[in-house]
């Protein structure tokens, strides 16, 4: 019997050994993907409350770099990894660290925020052309040149939703919920605010939770009914949102719900009932209904490979990995080029007068301070699927 | 006269075997030291040789800091004898108030070493300064108790950070309290709530989380070989007959727990400045729970088995990438399959059996024992 322990424990400990070396000798060596190809990076949260992002992100992207690969056989070949980070920042810096060890050439951001501030400095200090799909944060591009968003910041966003409120919603009673704990959440809230009453409006109540308390929003739902908001702002994430539309449900409180991106994916959330989510409306740059062929194609060829319907950030991924391919190919770029060449060819062709047209929006153009231009569509869920505001 | 008698040290009367344990200090710190120094110096030639990955590299400052945290908790939970579930509170402290000092000083200063050092002491006092705020209430309570109420207390600081607004205006030192960052919306932010530190320069080396563990092990050590130290652990091994003999039980556990703060600040604030951003809910209750795992999984009291645990802990995760989905189940399983090991007085005695056969220091020691042997006889 003992001698049997002692066996698994060496056994046990000497897979750690193995384990542990071959992790540290791995530096420098650059095996991942295809030879020759060029190894696109991402770090996201693929476990963890957010992994719905992460994933969708991984899934955009390895599919952009599927097509991209089986269609152009003698162009550059794509190579994509997705590493966790767990939304954080540390494991964001060690994710990133990992891809290039793995031999990184360009930088797929972070898919959140708050990891993506930290990658990208790491990217900034080495060198990495960086373009992130759904990272929204002012932080993530400030003060760095090889940094671009694909998606609206978070000040854009805030300001787009006030603008859109203001023009279409005039005489709506506008009331706000949003997490206070939350960059993301407070970051769109500041500026709401700020746009909303620079045009002459007031919000009516203005209720805040925080992360650790975000299944019972009675308090918050009341003050609401209260002050007799009939448009409540959520620029919060879709978990918390399901929980104040099935509690609002509950006690007959019917306003106008309006998100912004982090609503999207709740028509995919298990166990919600999405009849709750009808009427919802959201401010957002994809849809998944849409007519035109990129969308269609994009969104069938998703379904095949991954059995659901895609969302805001996996379009947002494959979108990303479309713009990093043309933009290479326009600054007649190979294969073989180092991170550092591709990175100042790439910020040349962004910051100039780049265009790429996409899934999430035509010809976008990015400004020197890495922020996108393009328009923000406003969506309402009918029967279960996004349609546009008519 | 209480604290006369805990001076008095043990006199050596049998042999190497006492000479050892009147030693356990000089040992203790020895191989501490030399894990660290050596460590380093290993790491550093790797380094320089470029066998190590950015991964690895990436992850030298956050193990010394978790090094440094695990060995800071030790004092409380060890030394003291108390559970703390809110270390990841003072960490914060230390971090949000370093950074702060640090782009203050950075507005006129270029010197990085000054500007680090000032920075850790103001995080340390910061954090201090929480600890005795709020250990003067908990103190008194025991056990269980005090494990929830630091939980509790972990989690305020935490939010607190969250509305906590501070910014520069023109080199003045602006803050506020809520979600309107009116007033200080044009100037230079610095925490922005629940957005946290952007913007941080990133000024920690590896030399530095270094100097930071050994200051760390250095103070840990020299107070538990203290007179304070011996009637803190006098105090957990037997709080009626510590308070019998007059030892003042607030007193020195308070003194435990601050210490210990100041030391978690410390170490916060250099993993503050190794980011170039920080938000508050990396403070986490998870993160307590984590630097606690450190400790147990060391042995609680074991300031060298600590720091062990701590640095492997944090690289475990990051080598187990590879497999990719099963990434945190793997990191689980070991975990309970170490925790099971350590802890097997079966598998204990097989591991020292084996070490004893193998031990390349056991000649010298049984050499020692001969000449205890023989100085004995020729005293007597």
């Amino acid at each position: 019997m003992k001698k049997t322990w002692t066996k698994v424990v060496v056994v046990a400990l000497s897979c750690m050994m193995a384990f542990m070396l071959a992790a540290c000798g791995g530096g420098g060596s650059s095996d991942a993907g295809d030879a020759g190809a060029v190894l696109l990076g991402n770090t996201g949260p693929l476990t963890g409350p957010a992994a719905i992002y992460g994933n969708a992100v991984k899934n955009g992207g390895q599919l952009a770099v599927d097509e991209i690969n089986a269609a152009n056989p003698d162009g550059i070949q794509l190579a994509w990894q997705a590493e966790d980070d767990e939304a954080d920042g540390e494991k964001a810096v060690n994710a990133y660290n990992k891809l290039m060890d793995d031999g990184m050439k360009v930088f797929i951001g972070s898919t959140t925020s708050g990891s993506c501030v930290a990658a990208s400095e790491k990217a900034f200090e080495d060198r990495v052309f960086e373009l992130t799909p759904s990272a929204s944060q002012v932080a993530v591009t400030e003060g760095k040149d090889n940094v671009f968003q694909l998606c609206f910041s978070d000040p854009n966003q805030g300001v787009a939703a006030a603008d859109w409120i203001v023009a279409n919603m005039a005489d709506a009673k506008v009331g706000v919920i949003y997490n206070n704990a939350s960059d993301y959440s407070a970051g769109i809230f500041d500026k709401f605010k700020a746009e909303y009453e620079a045009a002459g409006k007031k919000l009516v109540a203005v209720e805040a939770f925080s992360d650790d308390a975000n299944t019972d929003f009675q308090a918050q739902i009341n003050s609401m009914k209260n002050a007799g908001a009939d448009f409540v702002f959520l620029p919060i994430y879709y978990t918390p949102a399901s929980n104040i539309l099935i509690q609002a449900d509950k006690i007959g409180y019917a306003p106008t719900f309006f998100g912004v991106d982090g609503m999207d994916g709740i028509l995919t959330l298990e166990g919600f009932d999405t009849s709750l989510a009808e009427g919802v409306m959201l401010l957002t740059p994809f849809i998944a209904t849409a007519e035109d062929e990129a969308t269609q194609n994009f969104v069938a060829a998703y379904k095949e490979a991954y059995g659901e319907e895609p969302n805001q950030f996996a379009a947002d991924a494959y979108d990303c990995v479309y713009a990093v391919y043309k933009a290479m190919n326009e600054a007649g770029l190979d294969a073989s080029a180092s991170h550092e060449e591709i990175c100042e060819a790439l910020i040349a062709q962004f910051a100039g007068d780049f265009t790429a047209s996409g899934v999430t929006g035509a010809e976008m153009q990015w400004n020197e301070a890495g922020e996108v231009n393009k328009t923000p569509n406003a969506m309402v869920i009918e029967n279960g699927v996004y349609v546009p505001v008519k | 006269m209480a604290e006369k008698l805990l001076k008095i040290k043990k006199i050596n009367t049998r042999g190497f075997k006492n000479l050892v344990r009147g030693n356990d200090y000089r040992k203790e710190a020895t191989i501490s030291y030399a894990i660290l120094v050596g460590g380093y110096l290993v790491l550093q030639l790797l380094t320089a040789a470029g066998l190590i990955g950015h991964n690895l590299q990436g992850q030298f400052v956050p193990i010394c800091v978790y090094i440094s945290l695990a060995v800071s908790l030790n004092l409380v939970v060890g030394i003291s004898g108390e559970l703390s579930l809110g270390h990841a509170g003072f960490m914060a402290v230390g971090a949000f108030s370093g950074i702060l000092m640090s782009r203050i000083l950075g507005n006129g200063m270029s010197f990085e070493p000054l500007i680090i050092i000032i920075s850790m002491l103001f995080g340390a006092l910061m954090a201090a300064l929480a600890g005795f705020i709020i250990g003067i209430p908990i103190l008194g309570l025991r056990g269980d108790y005090l494990a929830i109420v630091t939980l509790a207390f972990g989690e305020i600081i935490r939010n607190f950070m969250n509305v906590l607004y501070f910014g520069l205006d023109d080199g003045k030192l602006r803050f506020a309290f809520n979600h309107t960052i009116d007033g200080i919306d044009n100037n230079e932010r610095i925490i922005t709530g629940a957005i946290g530190a952007t913007g941080t320069k990133t000024m920690a080396t590896f030399t530095w989380g270094l100097l930071l563990c050994l200051f760390t092990v250095f103070v840990v050590l020299n107070l538990k070989n203290s007179k304070q130290g011996r009637a803190i652990m006098s105090i957990r091994d037997n709080r009626i007959a510590g308070e019998s003999i007059g030892l003042d039980v607030r007193k020195y556990k308070l003194m435990a727990f601050v210490v210990s703060a100041a030391l978690a600040g410390m170490a916060g604030c250099l993993f503050g400045l190794n980011y170039s951003t920080l938000v508050p809910v990396k403070f986490n209750f998870n993160t307590s729970v984590l630097i606690l795992v450190f400790v147990v999984l060391g042995g609680v009291g074991n300031i060298w088995g600590g720091i062990i645990a701590a640095a492997l802990l944090t690289v475990l995760p990051e080598t187990f990438r590879q497999f990719a989905d099963y990434r945190m189940l793997t990191y689980a399983i070991v975990l309970i399959v170490v925790m099971i090991c350590t802890y097997n007085p079966a598998i204990k005695a097989r591991v020292t059996g084996i070490w004893a056969k193998v031990n390349p220091f056991k000649k010298k020691r049984g050499g020692d024992k001969g000449k205890g042997k023989k100085s004995r006889k020729e005293a007597a």
